[in-house]
């Protein structure tokens, strides 16, 4: 009898410690679900962790309204399927509140005011710790944060403060107004994600799948055109095979031409590809070589 | 696939970001645009060539001040294995770092400048790989293209970490010729250095064997969390969901529950994937006992004829982390064992040991940041236990302070006091 465990399943066995472990010691955990690939990973292993039980806190989507209709159709879906409640912290709700302003000028985002409108939504829930999908390989900042990542009464993140996280001893101790971010998922690869929802037969959004789309160049990424962009001189849209890597704000989420149109091809694809995944398809993190480290700072997922 | 966790330790000097960047590079994991952003920042620094120390030196303070702050994980794949780095930096603070990254490895990696031989930094980070117990140590004499691939150098540095790792716990130790920068013996043999047989540096992280260096006779099931559903169709379930911290686990096996003490059989071993014959480390699982007895977080599952260490005063090695406060007798922490959480008091600070040296200095009267001593400590309530060499999971333990809830320190049992 061997007892080997593959890296998939240990990768899973470490995730179900981690939502159990946040369940056992915290309050209100809620967890932080896009609808894109990572949280639909994460809601998979929650469900995992848990059963035959319900996974024990509440699911929270931070929309921007500018989310793409299968993503948003899938959310509720999948949430259903689970029966488990589902809070919608809403950017245009901010809006109109006048707890966010909207950013004027055809580059405008609302990745931005995600931020604000996140922490807002954790302070008036009262959320101890929140679930999130980020995983190390994806960027410098996050290959230097913890699994149980800190934030203080403000929502932020100090780098240089973070705690020693040593063997599977997590710290997740508080004091009231503070919380945590806990990132079951560190961990995993882009690919050992795909090879994951390959293994565990996870159904995904079909953009995430090579699909005809009307798009335009901006900044060396495919944007999709729509309600929510306008085109600025020169831009010129065009329809090409597409698909998606990453699944967000539609006005800053680029799509990757491709023609993998199962989870098989997107595998290879990925194994192949030579750009990670936010050089490919995220403009908000071009903005500098600090960007993503800023937004954490500041309060980001 | 199968996955190995390493560690590597070294300061830049010793050529360990020009390693990492090797194998990231030479196995294909170095993105374009990731490569490209550090070309920018070297032209931007005014470097001569691009500084493949960039792509691991990832917070803004760290470019700016050219150091690396903190344990930065990075992961590569070859069709054999999926590996995780813990890469911890050399500089400042190296102690706590190293400590924090060797917790969860396999195997180091131990960096060393052929020209310069064995430092006082190879011999700490020789130890602290032995004291974290990680079962495997490379060597890796770097920098051999300076010294002409020179066969009787290498032997020079080899035999001399030799003497020194005499006097450590290590169980596997292995030298390894390269140069990082010219990819010798890093993944192909090189042509340069033939009197050398053994393997290269990744054929090494490939072959090498771990699939026993995990505890697999120690039966521990520290509970976690307590599944009840209150559905109607699992209206009667009690579940003990855990992650098995040694041993093997079977249904019908006889089991002992502590703290209570009270004896069932295991009725099965559940997953959400339906349930499984046995159970083992690192298995996430859910058992449920033929017995009704009252069962909670901390509590532990364990064989009746093999119990761990039951006791409230725990002799042991531990690093501390924090620059706010010091360790000193009758300083009174929370400390976090397995899935139990109490207070604690530091009864006793035994000695301090020197990193470098090995000397123990038993008039020391604290211990500070990035210090390592050896500590009695007294828990609240007691502790299920095992030696750290014999279990890394049973035998580890964290101290908060709970002043500022601050992790400050790490620990490794050595046994009780008698």
């Amino acid at each position: 009898m061997s007892f080997d465990l593959s890296h998939l399943r240990q990768l899973e066995a470490e995730s179900i410690h981690i939502f159990r472990e946040v369940a056992a010691e915290f309050e209100r955990p809620c967890l932080l679900f896009s609808g894109g690939k990572d949280s639909i990973v994460m809601l998979h292993l929650a469900q995992k962790a848990f059963w035959p039980a319900r996974m024990p806190f509440v699911v929270m989507h931070v929309d921007t309204g500018h989310n793409f209709a299968e993503v948003l159709e899938f959310r509720d879906r999948r949430v259903a399927e689970l029966g488990v409640r589902l809070v919608v912290a809403s950017v245009p709700e901010a809006i109109d509140a006048g707890r966010a302003v909207e950013e004027t000028g055809p580059r405008a985002s609302r990745n931005r005011l995600q931020t604000a409108v996140l922490l807002h939504a954790i302070e008036e829930n009262r959320f101890d710790a929140l679930f999130g999908g980020a995983r190390r390989d994806e960027e410098k900042a996050r290959a230097k944060e913890r699994v149980y990542s800190f934030r203080d009464e403000f929502g932020q993140w100090d780098p240089k403060n973070q705690r020693p996280e040593l063997w599977s001893l997590y710290n997740g101790r508080i004091r009231m107004g503070e919380h945590i971010r806990v990132f079951p998922i560190s961990n995993y690869t882009e690919l050992d994600v795909w090879q994951y929802i390959k293994d565990e037969e996870i159904e995904v959004p079909s953009v995430y799948f090579a699909h005809r789309r009307e798009v335009f160049e901006r900044d060396s990424v495919l944007l999709s055109t729509g309600p929510y962009v306008t085109l600025m001189d020169g831009e010129e849209p065009f329809t090409e095979t597409v698909r998606y890597r990453t699944v967000g704000d539609m006005s800053c989420t680029g799509a990757v031409p491709s023609s993998a149109d199962t989870v098989d091809k997107i595998i290879e694809e990925v194994a192949a590809t030579r750009i990670t995944e936010r050089g490919a398809t995220r403009a908000d993190d071009k903005v500098s070589e600090a960007a993503m480290e800023d937004r954490k700072r500041e309060g980001y997922f | 696939m199968e996955m190995l966790r390493f560690a590597t330790a070294g300061s830049v000097d010793d050529g360990k970001s020009t390693l990492i960047g090797r194998l990231l590079y030479d196995t294909k994991t170095i993105f374009e645009d990731q490569l490209e952003a550090v070309e920018k920042a070297s032209v931007q620094m005014g470097a001569e060539y691009t500084n493949l120390a960039l792509l691991t030196d990832g917070l803004r303070a760290e470019r700016e001040q050219g150091i690396t702050i903190d344990v930065a994980y990075r992961y590569f794949a070859t069709p054999r294995r999926k590996f995780i780095i813990a890469d911890t930096p050399g500089h400042i603070q190296y102690t706590r770092n190293m400590v924090t990254g060797a917790s969860t490895a396999d195997l180091a990696i131990v960096l060393i400048d052929a020209r310069k031989g064995v430092l006082e930094q190879s011999r700490r980070h020789g130890f602290l790989a032995s004291l974290l117990r990680i079962p495997h140590l490379v060597l890796a004499v770097n920098k051999m293209d300076l010294v002409d691939y020179d066969q009787q150098r290498f032997f020079e540095v080899r035999n001399e970490f030799r003497d020194f790792a005499a006097k450590l716990n290590i169980a596997d130790l292995t030298f390894i010729p390269v140069s990082a920068l010219h990819g010798d013996n890093i993944v192909d043999r090189s042509a340069n250095m033939e009197w050398y047989q053994g393997s290269s540096l990744l054929h090494h992280l490939e072959e090498v064997h771990i699939a026993s260096d995990r505890n697999l006779i120690d039966a521990r099931f520290p509970v976690q969390y307590v599944i009840r559903p209150q559905s109607d169709q699992y209206h009667d379930y009690r579940g003990y969901a855990g992650t098995v911290a040694g041993g093997v686990l079977r249904t019908g096996d006889e089991v002992t529950v502590l703290a209570s003490g009270f004896s069932s059989t295991i009725k099965s071993i559940d997953t959400f994937d339906g349930p499984v014959a046995e159970a083992f480390s690192p298995m996430a699982v859910t058992i449920r006992l033929n017995d009704e007895i009252d069962i909670s977080r901390g509590d532990m599952i364990v064989r009746p004829n093999n119990q761990p260490t039951v006791a409230q005063d725990i002799d042991a090695m531990v690093c501390w982390m924090s620059e706010r406060v010091s360790l000193r007798p009758n300083s009174k922490f929370v400390i976090k064992h397995t899935t139990r959480s109490t207070k604690a008091i530091v009864k006793d600070l035994t000695y301090l040991l020197d990193v470098n040296t090995l000397h123990r200095d038993d008039s020391a009267a604290e211990l500070s940041l990035n210090e390592i001593g050896r500590v009695q400590i007294r828990s609240q309530v007691p502790l299920f236990f095992d030696e750290y060499r014999r279990n890394r999971q049973t035998g580890s333990f964290v101290l908060i302070d709970e002043a500022t809830n601050a992790t400050v320190a790490a620990g490794m049992i050595l046994g009780t006091l008698s």
